[in-house]
């Protein structure tokens, strides 16, 4: 079953001309009208493709995030009349048909895939249909874990998946490995197995740690998850420096500074590849915002810069698309709204834990968006915590380019011409991100690294 | 093989519509409409699903898939503890699905309004050594609790029990339906959902395929024997088995809820996998509800394929609930061995449902 997860087909026409005046190039929107219209009728991506395998060029069920000329599937483009001649059954709707045989198939690939191939466009993406990368999450057994996992387990960009934790994780797999997926899931438990679960791991993710209570602070969970994040850290740097980092272990403002010197100390820092990852942010933005002021979610997309704490997550409601313009008190309730809605959550579920589910999505959505972009896609944009020139801080949270080797390009037209409470925010959110930086830095130069 | 014209015409026709979707925010004028009568704000044309135990093991990722799913317009999410903080969680993903809590037995009718599916995945999980009938006292009654319920609240709705044992609770609910003069045998449906999706893994790992492309249908009921994938059937990709991999393959399949069980020792059963399988259903359902044609899955429904009054089996699933039946096909003589001893003991579940309402 090939979910869509995570593809919010938005309409980014608007975003990618900007885009292109951004980076300079030209990206004219009515060539790729002609790409997506084949690769829409080819993809499999239904309303929520489940059950659905991308067959003609196996283009991906998971859409680009921002994709200009993102379309929304309805029903009626489900590949049912592709799939071949007899009617799609709902459990298997868009495979290969078993009548055609693999050169019937192929030959009906090939009549689609090239006009949707234009060899002299420069973003030109085409997810293979054997695109499959290794993902590890370390911590799979948590609140965060279970479900990150399950949602990765569905990817079809995925071909192996490691699950790591201190216990109950050998459960989770066998659970998971029933799934009907192509990916195949692993399990390894404790510290001895921590390095085996590492090896040749495209992207890590880290959901490990202790969740707040209600009244906590991210920064009261500091000392245990510290400890837990330089270990596991430790462990990334030994057996695949090489891959993509993301962090979700609060709190991420210290935590990923944290990372860094480890990294630093084992001599195989990349800061192009190391993420905090800040998405649940910018998924609550979209929500609310939408909330507010009635809109499709479908077309929301606001950018979330600063940190993942308090007063350091800055939404940046001016440059919300579509640019909707709010009241002054709205903007306030808004801003403070997004900023507190994880100590919203934890409060709601008065001690049994904080965000999980919510943060297990936003977390899928940003190994999607690495997961595209290590395969070429070249119109991943996603915001996250990550060290940055964009301001005097040594690490800031802004939107990102992805690509194959990382970070390809820091966006700084979002801090441009903010509004008066923005500029406002940003000075004030900078004391605070700085200490709580600082604070991770010292935390690993006071105990260095086993070498 | 080319798309022929219509296919053509009806992707331009999409493609337009989404060039140029409606405005709502110009149709709609300001506050020309009462909220009353808006679609929930954000919420996309869809339909309305209520799970009730939204906050248990299963309960949580079938609730985070199912605000995923775009065919979803409203969720209500029901438990007896812990909705409040389900709901807060889910609330802020931004998909269109507006999500509701309710929480104790006291919200149980706000939540069932209004319906056009329940999905029931309450009751307790099982421990190492239990088998799904063990769990029978407890699930029994929660089941028929939330039956009335529905009976009372949403009658019309298309309800998806996931509850073990699913053999006993899908009678208990219909003969709930019965006494409230609402059983539509169209409407409840038994969730077998996760042994076939466990038989197209395995079947996938034996064979060396992809297991998105194969398809096994299974039959019989949902628990140990009851379980019977029909091997022989399995149409794609069309192949054989040696009598080993049979063998091996249908102990499999029967005990894959017990292998889960084992391996979280004491944790709780399947959960991630259940969700999974559980929406992959529901989205059938809602797919079936819409009007979309060759919807057919395998579930546990009221049924004249055998002399028993429950069995699974391939259903059609279309505006009404199951439109068909199918029958069982061409069996092996193995397959019809695992039959008759399935239906011996289906038929003491099902009466054990049965007998436990009547009382």
């Amino acid at each position: 079953m090939m979910v869509n997860i995570l593809s919010r087909e938005r309409r980014c026409i608007r975003y990618t001309k900007e885009k292109g005046k951004i980076l300079g190039r030209e990206n004219s929107a009515a060539k790729r009208v002609d790409l997506k219209e084949c690769e829409m009728a080819a993809t499999s991506a239904t309303s929520f493709s489940i059950g659905s395998t991308v067959s003609l060029g196996s283009r991906g069920c998971s859409l680009p995030q921002k994709k200009p000329f993102s379309v929304r599937f309805t029903s009626q483009n489900s590949l049912t009349s592709f799939s071949g001649l007899k009617a799609a059954t709902s459990v298997n709707c868009e495979s290969e048909s078993s009548f055609l045989g693999k050169e019937s198939s192929a030959a009906l690939r090939a009549s689609v895939a090239p006009k949707a191939q234009k060899p002299n466009q420069r973003s030109q993406y085409v997810l293979q249909p054997q695109a499959s990368y290794k993902v590890a999450i370390l911590g799979a057994a948590g609140g965060i874990g279970q479900p990150l996992a399950l949602l990765i387990k569905m990817s079809p960009l995925v071909s192996t998946l490691n699950l790591y934790d201190i216990a109950n994780v050998k459960g989770v797999a066998a659970d998971l490995s029933h799934c009907n997926t192509p990916s195949q899931v692993l399990d390894f438990t404790g510290a001895s197995e921590l390095g085996n679960c590492l090896k040749g791991v495209n992207v890590v993710v880290i959901p490990a740690g202790v969740p707040r209570k209600p009244g906590m602070t991210r920064d009261d969970l500091f000392n245990i998850n510290a400890n837990i994040v330089k270990t596991l850290v430790e462990a990334v740097a030994d057996n695949c420096p090489d891959a993509f980092i993301h962090i979700i272990s609060n709190p991420v403002n210290s935590t990923v500074p944290i990372a860094a010197e480890v990294l630093k100390q084992k001599g195989v820092y990349d800061p192009k590849k190391l993420f905090g990852v800040t998405t649940l942010d910018v998924v609550r933005a979209n929500t609310f915002v939408a909330q507010k002021k009635n809109l499709k979610l479908i077309d929301v997309d606001v950018p979330v810069v600063g940190g993942h704490a308090g007063i350091t997550i800055l939404p940046l409601l001016s440059k919300a698309k579509p640019s909707v313009s709010f009241t002054d008190e709205e903007v306030e309730q808004l801003t403070v709204r997004i900023q507190n809605a994880g100590t919203e959550v934890v409060e709601a579920k008065a001690g049994a834990g904080s965000a999980t589910l919510s943060m297990g999505y936003a977390a899928a959505r940003f190994v999607e968006s690495s997961l595209r972009a290590l395969d070429g896609d070249g119109d991943v944009y996603e915001c996250s915590f990550v060290q940055s020139n964009l301001t005097d801080l040594p690490f800031f949270a802004s939107r990102i380019k992805l690509g194959r080797k990382g970070i390809e390009a820091w966006i700084p037209s979002d801090l441009e011409g903010l509004t008066e409470y923005e500029q406002k925010a940003l000075e004030a959110l900078k004391p605070e991100l700085k200490a709580s930086i600082e604070k991770g830095i010292a935390f690993v130069q006071k105990q260095p690294v086993t070498a | 093989m080319q798309p022929n014209n219509s296919q053509v015409n009806r992707r331009i026709a999409t493609i337009s519509a989404h060039l140029n979707p409606p405005n709502y925010s110009q149709m709609e004028g300001g506050s020309g409409l009462g909220r009353a009568n808006c679609r929930a704000k954000g919420g996309s044309a869809g339909f309305k699903v209520a799970i009730l135990g939204a906050a248990g093991g299963i309960g949580q990722p079938l609730a985070m898939l199912m605000k995923m799913n775009p065919l979803v317009s409203v969720l209500h999410l029901y438990d007896v503890v812990n909705a409040p903080g389900v709901t807060a969680d889910i609330s802020h993903m931004d998909t269109g699905a507006v999500v509701r809590g309710f929480l104790g037995q006291q919200q149980l009718e706000e939540a069932l309004t209004g319906m056009d599916l329940v999905i029931i995945p309450a009751g307790v999980p099982r421990k190492p050594g239990m088998t799904r009938d063990d769990l029978f006292n407890i699930n029994a009654g929660i089941v028929k609790t939330l039956c009335e319920g529905i009976a009372k609240c949403c009658p019309k709705a298309i309800v998806n029990l996931i509850s073990n044992p699913v053999n006993s609770t899908v009678p208990i609910a219909a003969e709930v339906f019965k006494k409230a003069g609402t059983f539509d045998p169209k409407r409840l449906l038994g969730v077998t959902m996760l042994d076939v999706v466990r038989a197209n893994t395995f079947v996938a790992e034996v064979l060396g395929l992809d297991p998105r492309e194969v398809d096994v249908p299974v039959v019989g009921g949902h628990a140990g024997v009851t379980i019977l994938p029909l091997l022989s059937q399995q149409v794609k990709p069309p192949c054989s088995f040696t009598q080993k991999e049979i063998d091996y393959l249908t102990d499999r399949i029967q005990n894959g809820g017990t292998e889960v069980v084992e391996a979280k020792a004491g944790a709780g059963s399947a959960t991630l996998s259940m969700a999974y399988a559980a929406v992959k259903f529901a989205d059938a359902c809602l797919r079936g509800l819409r009007g979309d044609a060759g919807v057919v899955e395998c579930a546990f429904v009221a049924s004249h394929v055998t002399e028993l009054p429950f069995f699974a089996s391939k259903v059609r699933l279309g505006r009404f609930g199951v439109e068909e039946v199918y029958p069982l096909g061409p069996l092996n003589e193995y397959e019809r061995i695992g039959l008759e001893k399935a239906k011996k003991e289906l038929a003491g579940s099902i009466q054990k449902g049965v007998s436990f309402v009547k009382k």
